[in-house]
């Protein structure tokens, strides 16, 4: 109960607080007018409204996509997109959340793809009817020229689109968009998969430690780390040799026991 | 909100002292660690598990008398959301050989394995698929992977030393030995790890590492094995199916005391629907969104605890939960980015955590609780050298335009897109202005009882993740939970394939552990009108909660 209290307290002061030293701003939440807190981000003016957010809030940082979201500002007849919980209000502006989009995505098994254009385009074949509009690049919350990696794959650059859709969040405010009602991160998604399995060298030391663990070789080591008391563990903690943070790749330690 | 002329005042204090600092560096002189032994000092006086007043003891199931902090508690001793009596257990919404609760790392990765173990899924989450904090993790995933100077061996001796000698050593080992495993896995999946040109993987250090062993795709490693397993996962339509914004609230067991499914709950439509399973894996992770001693919080939306009330319920025990990770740094300025992490690889690429003074005041790469005991203390009245905020907190320097003069310009804007883009739309230049930053509520080091197989002491019940307990002991080291869920997750999935398939006879379908543990509350005279798992927080405001004056409802309408 007093941690309820406490609790109860908290919000209180924060609320205070908020309209003690904050510009009060009417913003229209699906034509709703609220005011709110000038300094708020979408998703938690929408809060403070009286919204409980279901959908279209999942990491509130800015990296899962959840919350798409459209809206539009006085004298203007310009519809602009962001990530609620990354755009701040501002005032009058008109929103409403996209919190799901009903995206194709094919169904594929990455081993039997080959990293090639023709493969990107047998599964989405309608990656040819984009017409170059650069709505998908103007909409992006995260700055990444979406037009340019649909060229790309178009051209069956399949690194080149991994490599640009890198920071995709898949938030869907592309595909939203685009007049050709093309699925652009659906189609991103799997041409990192395919960059990472099939065109990027495999992890050659990743390969033989695992060969060394299915042989056996730590069996016997971590067995006497699993039975030894809490002294010799402190002992072997404290004597371990540390790789100095400014070592190179190739730094090796001075002992090779247990390696 | 780009920085008030107080703190870029403050600023010029650290860039005095910076070109020194910088040289130190160079160098390769650290500040000097705290000693092993001196580490339970600090940490008793300073860190937020231990002030007095903020725990209590559960008063009723399998862990009675243990004692853990309020709010956790609160919820363990709160009533289901439902009336066990009311639910017809023969009316079945959806049967299945294994049910996965969560769709994070973990239970996307025990989909998959359960999948391939020839079992058919049913994947419930409480989101969409993949809104977890497996998608918010930045810093990367350790795994002894290097030939020559790193092995499994180390790489134990870090995780329990960074545990304070706590963990559960088998747990521990079957991490480590399965941590390169799983990192192939991850690679032939297609994750885009970076990567030497010659296929080498990169690898740096991360707090309390003896060797360069975290893995990581970009800024953005958490999202990019998110991406990659929700990609494969839906994939497989006719074996694995997804339901989503559909929470677990409670376990179903059967008379003979095996775990045979769960009841989920439409948030939508606000229907609750039975679903039978075979065998199950709990995999709902953490529990930020608790706000343990108001604490701001790096954790997604849907991190309530929820998997621990279901599986406590059931008779599952807690364990480690009485140590909860605060990250050493979270965001505290500007108020908009209160919370958010900062990844520890700013300091792994060398920039100093430095009091008002300008003075550097911990070593680094200390284990998580003791550098986040280090900064309480900087900004507590005894040292008095925090920085202080606009809206009356307190913080330390996390110098990362250092990084500039140590590994050349442009170094932040390549290694750190993601926050350069955050911190520009507030016009604050991380390449340029250092950040305030304060310890943040990040991870919740315990939870559920489990085995080396994953297997709870409730037959047909596998748990994995954030939501389980033993592996990091008290303290977690950064880049061992991507390891833990996807390690624990694939053999979660697998054994409970497995069970799935075992001509074990079973028992007929039941709440009555729900209608028990009610009556064991009521016994304990414990009083409360709460009702758990809490599934959402609440962020609403409270004027407008007093206004919302609804006495009963009416049909679904509120
Ligand atoms: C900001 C941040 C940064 C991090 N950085 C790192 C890092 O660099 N390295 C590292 O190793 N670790 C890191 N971690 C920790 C790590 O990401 C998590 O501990 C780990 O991913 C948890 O995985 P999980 O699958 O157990 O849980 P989650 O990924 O959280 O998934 C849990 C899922 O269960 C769902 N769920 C919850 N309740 C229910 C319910 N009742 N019914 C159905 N579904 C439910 C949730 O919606 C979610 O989808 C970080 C964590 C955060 C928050
Ligand atoms: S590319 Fe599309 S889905 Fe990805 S972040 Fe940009 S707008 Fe969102
Ligand atoms: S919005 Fe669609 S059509 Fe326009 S450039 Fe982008 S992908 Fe092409
Ligand atoms: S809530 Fe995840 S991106 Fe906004």
């Amino acid at each position: 109960m007093a941690a309820q209290r406490k609790k109860k307290k908290r919000a209180d002061a924060t609320g205070k607080k908020l309209e003690q030293q904050q510009k009060l701003v009417p913003i229209f939440i699906m034509g709703q007018r609220h005011l709110v807190p000038d300094s708020l981000t979408i998703q938690k003016a929408m809060e403070y409204a009286g919204y409980q957010l279901v959908r279209g809030c999942g990491c509130r940082g800015g990296i899962c996509g959840a919350c798409g979201t459209v809206f539009r500002l006085p004298d203007s007849y310009r519809v602009e997109v962001g990530l609620a919980c990354q755009t701040v209000v501002k005032p009058n502006m008109y929103l409403a959340q996209i919190p799901f989009f009903p995206a194709n995505k094919a169904v594929y098994d990455i081993e039997k793809l080959s990293p090639t254009g023709a493969d990107v385009s047998k599964l989405y074949p309608e990656i040819f009817k984009c017409v170059g509009c650069n709505v998908c690049t103007k909409s992006c919350p995260m700055d990444i020229d979406v037009m340019e990696y649909m060229a790309r794959a178009i051209r069956g650059d399949v690194a080149g689109v991994a490599e640009l859709s890198f920071d995709c969040v898949m938030c869907g405010l592309c595909a939203a968009r685009c007049p050709a009602e093309l699925v652009q991160y659906n189609m991103a998604v799997l041409c990192r998969r395919l960059y990472a399995r099939h065109i990027a060298p495999r992890a050659q030391h990743l390969a033989e430690r695992v060969r060394e663990i299915e042989k056996g070789k730590y069996e016997r080591p971590l067995r006497a780390l699993k039975s030894a008391d809490i002294k010799d563990l402190k002992r072997l903690y404290k004597e371990r040799e540390i790789e100095p943070e400014m070592a190179e790749e190739d730094w090796t330690p001075e002992s090779n026991d247990y390696l | 909100m780009p920085y008030t002329p107080e703190l870029k005042k403050l600023m010029k204090v650290v860039e005095k002292t910076r070109p020194a600092r910088v040289q130190r560096k160079k160098k390769g002189l650290e500040f000097s660690a705290i000693p092993v032994d001196d580490r339970q000092k600090i940490l008793k006086k300073y860190h937020p598990d231990f002030k007095s007043g903020n725990r209590r003891k559960i008063r009723v199931g399998p862990s009675k008398g243990y004692s853990i902090s309020h709010e956790v508690v609160d919820l363990l001793e709160a009533h289901s959301r439902v009336d066990p009596k009311k639910i017809d257990l023969s009316r079945v919404a959806y049967e299945t050989d294994v049910l996965v609760i969560g769709g994070g790392g973990a239970g996307a990765s025990a989909a998959l394995l359960a999948q391939e173990s020839g079992a058919g899924v049913l994947l419930a989450t409480k989101l969409r698929m993949g809104d977890a904090n497996t998608m918010m993790a930045e810093g990367g995933i350790q795994a002894a992977t290097k030939r020559g100077k790193d092995s499994p061996y180390y790489h134990y001796l870090d995780v329990i030393g960074g545990g304070h000698f706590s963990n559960d050593p088998k747990l521990v080992s079957t991490l480590v030995l399965e941590a390169p495993k799983v990192m192939g896995w991850l690679e032939k999946m297609g994750t885009m790890f970076s990567k030497f040109p010659d296929g080498t993987l990169k690898t740096m250090h991360g707090g309390g590492t003896s060797r360069k062993r975290m893995h990581y795709a970009g800024e953005i490693t958490g999202a990019e094995i998110m991406r990659t397993l929700r990609d494969e996962v839906k994939n497989r339509p006719e074996n694995i199916k997804i339901i989503e914004f559909s929470p677990a609230v409670e376990l179903v067991l059967t008379n003979k005391g095996q775990c045979a499914g769960a009841i989920l709950y439409n948030l939508e439509t606000e229907e609750y629907f039975v679903v039978h399973a075979k065998a199950t894996v709990l995999a709902t992770g953490g529990s930020g969104r608790l706000h343990m001693q108001g604490y701001m919080t790096t954790n997604h939306y849907g991190a309530t605890g929820d998997g621990l009330i279901l599986g406590y319920r059931a008779g599952v025990k807690l364990r480690f939960l009485h140590s909860v990770q605060y990250h050493p740094t979270g965001a505290v300025f500007p108020e908009q980015a209160e919370g958010l992490l900062i990844t520890e690889k700013f300091r792994g690429a060398g920039a100093n955590l430095v009091n008002v003074d300008g003075e550097q005041f911990v070593y680094e790469r200390e284990p998580r609780d003791v550098e986040a005991a280090a900064v309480i203390r900087e900004c507590s009245p005894d040292r008095g050298k925090g920085v202080p905020t606009p809206t009356g907190k307190f913080g330390v320097w996390l110098d990362s335009p250092m990084i500039e003069l140590l590994q050349g310009p442009g170094t932040v804007k390549r290694e750190f897109p993601g926050k350069c883009i955050l911190f520009r739309r507030y016009e604050i230049d991380i390449s340029k202005e250092p950040m305030l930053v304060h310890p943040t509520l990040h991870y919740q080091n315990g939870g559920l009882e489990i085995d080396e197989s994953c297997q709870t002491s409730v037959p047909g019940l596998f748990v994995a993740g954030e939501v389980s307990g033993g592996v990091h002991g008290e303290n977690r080291l950064m880049g061992n939970s991507l390891l833990d869920v996807t390690v624990f997750g694939r053999i979660a999935g697998e054994n409970a394939a497995r069970y799935s398939r075992a001509k074990s006879p079973r028992g007929k379908p039941t709440l009555e552990h729900v209608i028990r543990y009610n009556r064991e509350l009521e016994k304990a005279g414990v009083k409360t009108d709460r009702i758990a798992p809490m599934l959402l927080p609440d962020y609403s405001n409270p004027e407008v909660r007093k206004r919302q004056l609804t006495t009963q409802y009416q049909g679904t309408l509120r």
